[in-house]
């Protein structure tokens, strides 16, 4: 049973279906990757996700379980948590109290633990710990994506979602942010990463979908669609 | 400022008034000033409901001045409840039981004010969310629920009360406290209701600004002023946090309901909220709307300043200040003394 199953899941601005049909698999423990190119529909579908867009056909199952109806926070306890497009950091808190925001929902049972999944995010994050009373609004680039990151790992979440964590970051941070991607999942944690940097994404998925205006058009393990001629000339800007 | 207040005021003034009499403003400055704190206290208070509310929807909640005209008859039917009849003189308890009954009475306000502005925010505004109004929609029912909000005291309390309350005229007061001297300060003499007031607002507005900066429900409500769709996917249940600001708005509203009624006793009336309701959103707007300390901060500065300027132009100008003071404000400083810090992120 995948962990995440979207079945015939169709989105609609309006009359303009964005999504239209989508159907795909994430495994526990996996990293997928969805590749596509700007509109194919990759921040609608995480959207739908994560209940923040209604569908307006189709289903999103979680854990065996059709959740298409459940509310969006609600999705966040069950196990479901989103470091968004453009990040999303709360611009006049300051890091901990963000990183606080990812632990919103979640009651732990021991202080103890929460103190243990923090001291975990700073591992992670060296950077967010010295910066950790600076107010969110002043960090750069790549430190609101570690923070948007590091909050959304504050839930303890059974599905990452990451919508384009390299946008906008400097070669050296993309570098940094991805080995860190894929420590999370090698600790166990399942993520759905969306990307337009194929190149990076592919060499470090499992398996990916490609998108394009909002139907899957390839699907395969990461590294076969890194080899496909058809996907080079599209995504890797290779002719 | 100060300059161009006076400026302003003597345009304004024009041939009506022969000259400010600035005497009349040194002679009473500090007289003035405790006035103004106690009034302002007040103020703040209630611009706090609708600087919240504006934070976390971005709607003026004109029917605010209701929920607090709802704490003065809130306090007042719990003062009826507890055996005290209106009366001409003040009720001789103690100190010691006065200040219970006077807690009692606050509580008793900031529940029917809190209960109300709850109550409002489930029938009139969230229909309109569910179904996506848009934002005059919000702002035409905003004074519309403030009609009925006032008519309701108007005709349906006194059928309901048989008569004891709400109804045309002000309800006679019912005394709890004595206004006596306390002591001095600079050449002004300091009374025992004035101090009640700023003591309990300072607390009010002390335990206000740290459950919203140091609490979780608190970071629940700056999370979705700042950014509502990334709160949601932080797991926080945006139509919580609305209620939750209202409710706060409602208490601090009732409270506020309390403490004029000890300041000025024959106000408890159905339109007694409207001009103070203004005055209080006025300072809203002086502080910076969205921003809990503006609020706080407007508030007392609205207070004094519409003192002082009674003083120098005559006491038919005092909500004249008060509102030019705001137009001067908007003129030279529209983000206000200490700007939108709840508000969204400005790219």
């Amino acid at each position: 049973m995948p962990l995440l199953e979207l079945k015939d899941l169709t989105v609609s601005y309006g009359r303009i279906e964005a999504v239209r049909g989508i159907s795909l698999t994430v495994e526990e423990g996996e990293l997928v990757t969805l590749i596509g190119a700007n509109g194919a529909g990759k921040t609608t579908t995480m959207r739908a996700i994560s209940g923040i867009r209604q569908l307006s056909r189709g289903s999103v199952w979680f854990d065996g379980k059709d959740i298409s109806r459940m509310k969006a926070h609600e999705r966040v306890l069950a196990g479901i948590v989103q470091a968004p497009e453009g990040r999303g950091v709360f611009p006049g808190m300051t890091v901990v109290e963000n990183l606080e925001m990812g632990a919103y929902a979640r009651v732990f049972p021991t202080k103890a633990e929460h103190d243990e999944t923090l001291a975990r995010v700073y591992e992670l994050f060296p950077r967010l710990h010295e910066r950790r009373d600076q107010v969110g609004g002043t960090l750069s680039g790549g430190e609101q994506q570690m923070l948007a990151i590091g909050r959304a790992l504050m839930a303890r979440p059974r599905l990452l979602l990451l919508d384009e964590p390299s946008m906008g970051l400097a070669p050296m941070v993309i570098q940094q942010i991805f080995r860190i991607v894929t420590e999370i999942n090698q600790a166990g944690t399942t993520i759905l990463l969306v990307e337009q940097n194929a190149q990076q994404a592919l060499s470090r998925s499992h398996r990916a979908y490609i998108l394009e205006t909002g139907e899957v058009v390839t699907s395969g393990a990461g590294k076969e669609l890194l080899a496909d001629p058809a996907v080079k000339q599209a995504y890797l800007g290779v002719a | 400022m100060s300059v161009l207040l006076l400026a302003g005021g003597h345009v304004l003034a024009g041939s009506m008034v022969s000259a400010f009499d600035i005497g009349a403003l040194g002679r009473n400055f500090w007289a003035l000033t405790v006035d103004g704190l106690t009034y302002g206290s007040i103020y703040a208070l209630v611009a706090v409901g609708y600087t919240l509310v504006y934070g976390v929807l971005r709607l003026i909640n004109f029917a605010h001045s209701e929920i607090f005209m709802f704490g003065m008859f809130g306090q007042y039917a719990t003062l009826m409840l507890l055996g005290f009849s209106p009366s001409g003189n003040a009720y001789q308890q103690g100190t010691l039981m006065t200040i219970v009954y006077l807690l009692v009475a606050m509580v008793g306000g900031m529940a029917v004010a809190g209960g109300a502005a709850v109550g409002l925010e489930r029938v009139a505004y969230r229909p309109l969310r569910r179904r996506g109004a848009p934002a005059l929609v919000f702002l035409i029912t905003a004074i519309g629920a403030s009609f009925v909000l006032q008519e309701f005291v108007h005709f349906v309390l006194p059928k309901l009360t048989g008569g004891n309350l709400g109804g045309v005229n002000a309800q006679q007061p019912i005394r709890l406290v004595q206004a006596t001297a306390q002591f001095h300060f600079g050449n002004a003499t300091v009374n025992n209701v004035e101090i009640v007031i700023v003591v309990a607002a300072l607390g009010l507005a002390f335990a206000t600004d740290r459950f919203i900066n140091a609490t979780k429900f608190g970071r629940g409500i700056r999370a979705v002023a700042q950014d509502p769709v990334t709160a949601t996917l932080m797991g926080v249940s945006r139509e919580r946090v609305i209620m939750l600001t209202f409710l706060v708005g409602g208490l601090l509203a009732g409270a506020a309901g309390l403490l004029y009624t000890l300041r000025v006793p024959s106000g408890i009336l159905y339109s007694g909220g409207f001009i103070l309701g203004i005055k209080a959103f006025a300072a809203a707007v002086l502080g910076g709307i969205g921003n809990l300390r503006g609020a706080l901060l407007g508030g007392l500065l609205l207070g004094v300043m519409e003192l002082y300027g009674q003083a120098l132009f005559g006491t038919e100008w005092r909500d004249v200040v008060a509102f030019v003071l705001l137009i001067l404000v908007l003129m030279f400083r529209p983000t206000g003394i200490l700007g939108e810090s709840l508000g969204r992120a400005r790219a």
